[in-house]
């Protein structure tokens, strides 16, 4: 019972937002939520629907990885992080998922766009190493484009030199 | 032809004598005038930098075209030539705001004693009068007080839409004639508007004149632009666009507002760069985290791979010739500056200093190579010769970024970020002897400019 009122209620917001967008269609698609900081609870349900970035993020110890200055290797922390994630997507086969690559703001821009690269193909090799399949792997690099600390110290920089895991919705 | 040097000049004004056409880029100055050399200014801007007089241009009869009175315009014209004079950084012009008008009449006889009395050393007189033909001719003339001489007279006829392109033409002929220098007032710069929160920015693809006037966002901002570039016709932009999120090189066609694929990949594509002739176009292509520099011709076909290190090969910029590239690579361990031959072939560092060298630009004259220097807690602007020889440092900020050449190869443009979260990006520019730094204004933040020849 709870259940179906929950459904309906998500069936309701969808088609609210549905009907906002069709007033101004956008001319191209706007880019995806950078930070990815998607709330985890919406107030609606706990059960977060088997799949999504939210059922994602519920059960990964974490949905980025971090890399040292000018490096993108992945080392024991993040080995465990994306071990975690591939149990997920090993759980979830019909789950493809982006790997955004994003760097400081301490580079120049061109360099930091091939350093986000670098660093989400990292993250995409080590995945593939751990049997998920590549091909449910798109990659794209942010560079320095899209901090998701805005700060300019040692610590906002720690937090912007990541590869986050996004679970593309269907 | 929307923009032409007049030649019926001599028609209108009898008391003149032949009007000489002149180029542009070559007026050939009298023997007997001295010129203001470009080497006088040093360290902070001089203040004894010359003074030049640029009343309201005038006008043999009050007429309206295309909404545009000629003796408003007339004002709006010294103004805009005032301002390019002032900005050079080597004068100091007294504007319509600060000297009286003239009459027509003075345009081809110049009171001289009443500019000297003005410590004028030079006094610039012009005129405008509308067409029979719905546009307008531009006079623009330079004399030398102190000996009486006329140095400049040229004429353009123009559409009513060209009329700040008259008017740097004008400050480019006096600019040229008293430097010595080649001209580059009249021409334009692409770059990318910013707005909102930092998290969040919104990044536009917009094109201005070099003053920052004719502004005009390309892109509507949705999906994010960055790394634009004029082809040098100005016909074109190449540029990156994250429409669809993806990340790739986009050929923008200024007349009819459409795009096309630099070329067709799953790869990510960006850091697009014209050759000198507008032919060719290099960008840079990641491969499964791997970054090397590709070139490709301008109407599509095979790209050419011309460098192939496990490291981050990116960028790159032509030699004005055409032969060379200068690129970025950190194929030695931190981003290094190095230069190929335009096949790709003859790799080699040129950059050993401390720190990390990135964003190098060939300079349209040739003699040197501007780049972001990262060290010590700063980005730096500076320059070094092809060889490497010769860094000199040219900005002293938190974070300077990537250099653009002024069409003559004596100033530089680049983007200055601030600190914190509330950090934001600014265009500047800088005289190659590092004085003269000053913002340009842009309606909204600025970032990556890049700055035109001068317009054909």
């Amino acid at each position: 019972m709870t259940i179906r009122t929950t459904t309906a209620t998500i069936a309701a917001i969808a088609m609210l937002a549905v009907g906002a967008c069709a007033k101004k269609a956008p001319e191209e698609l706007p880019p995806p939520p950078a930070g990815t900081d998607t709330p985890t609870d919406s107030g609606i349900s706990n059960a977060p629907i088997p799949g999504s970035q939210q059922d994602f993020i519920a059960n990964v110890s974490s949905d980025r990885i971090f890399f040292d200055f000018d490096q993108y290797n992945v080392d024991a922390q993040d080995q465990a992080t994306l071990q975690s994630q591939a149990q997920w997507l090993q759980r979830n086969p019909a789950v493809r998922v982006t790997l955004e690559g994003h760097a400081d703001e301490r580079g120049t821009r061109d360099y930091n766009i091939a350093l986000g690269e670098r660093r989400a193909n990292a993250a995409k090799n080590y995945l593939a190493s751990l049997g998920i399949d590549p091909s449910r792997i798109n990659v794209i690099s942010y560079g320095k484009e899209r901090p998701a600390a805005l700060g300019s110290n040692e610590e906002a920089w720690a937090q912007n030199r990541r590869a986050v895991t996004v679970v593309i919705e269907r | 032809m929307p923009f032409r040097t007049a030649l019926s000049l001599a028609l209108l004004l009898t008391a003149a004598p032949v009007f000489a056409q002149e180029s542009p880029t070559g007026p050939t100055p009298p023997a007997t005038v001295e010129t203001t050399p470009r080497e006088t200014i040093e360290g902070q801007l001089s203040q004894d930098r010359t003074v030049i007089a640029v009343p309201a241009f005038a006008t043999p009869s009050v007429t309206t075209v295309a909404g545009l009175r000629t003796d408003s315009l007339g004002r709006q014209i010294g103004e805009v030539v005032a301002a390019d004079l002032e900005r050079s950084g080597l004068y100091a012009p007294l504007g319509p705001g600060s000297v009286r008008a003239i009459t027509m009449d003075e345009v081809t006889a110049p009171r001289f004693a009443d500019w000297k009395a003005r410590n004028a050393e030079n006094v610039v007189h012009g005129f405008v009068r509308a067409t029979a033909t719905g546009g307008f001719i531009v006079g623009c003339y330079l004399y030398d007080t102190e000996l009486g001489t006329e140095l400049v007279r040229q004429g353009y006829e123009i559409v009513p839409g060209d009329w700040r392109r008259a008017a740097h033409k004008c400050a480019d002929a006096i600019y040229s004639r008293l430097s010595g220098e080649a001209p580059f007032f009249d021409s334009r710069i692409a770059y990318i508007a910013e707005s909102g929160p930092k998290g969040n920015r919104v990044k536009q693809l917009a094109i201005m004149d070099s003053d920052g006037g004719n502004h005009k966002f390309i892109t509507n901002g949705q999906a994010l632009a960055i790394s634009p570039r004029f082809s040098p016709d100005y016909k074109k932009i190449v540029y990156v666009s994250y429409l669809n999120n993806r990340v790739r090189v986009f050929i923008y066609d200024v007349a009819s507002g459409t795009q096309k694929l630099v070329t067709e990949s799953s790869n990510a594509t960006f850091a697009p760069r014209w050759s000198p002739d507008g032919r060719q176009i290099l960008y840079s292509m990641a491969v499964g985290g791997n970054t090397d520099i590709y070139r490709i011709s301008v109407d599509g076909g095979t790209p050419v791979r011309l460098t192939n290190t496990p490291g981050i090969d990116v960028g790159g910029s032509f030699s004005p010739d055409g032969s060379k590239i200068v690129f970025e690579s950190d194929r030695s361990g931190g981003q290094q500056i190095y230069t190929m031959n335009a096949d790709g072939s003859n790799q080699r560092r040129i950059s050993f200093g401390g720190g990390r060298y990135a964003t190098p630009e060939w300079s349209p004259r040739g003699d040197l190579i501007a780049f972001t220097k990262m060290g010590g807690g700063e980005f730096r602007i500076g320059v070094m010769t092809p060889s490497g020889g010769g860094e000199r440092m040219l900005t002293n900020s938190w974070q300077d970024e990537a250099p653009t050449w002024s069409p003559n190869g004596r100033v530089i443009q680049f983007f200055r970020t601030t600190p914190g979260k509330s950090g934001k990006s600014t265009i500047w520019q800088v005289d190659l002897t590092g004085v003269n730094l000053r913002r340009l204004p842009t309606p909204r933040d600025g970032s990556d400019p890049s700055w035109g020849p001068i317009l054909p």
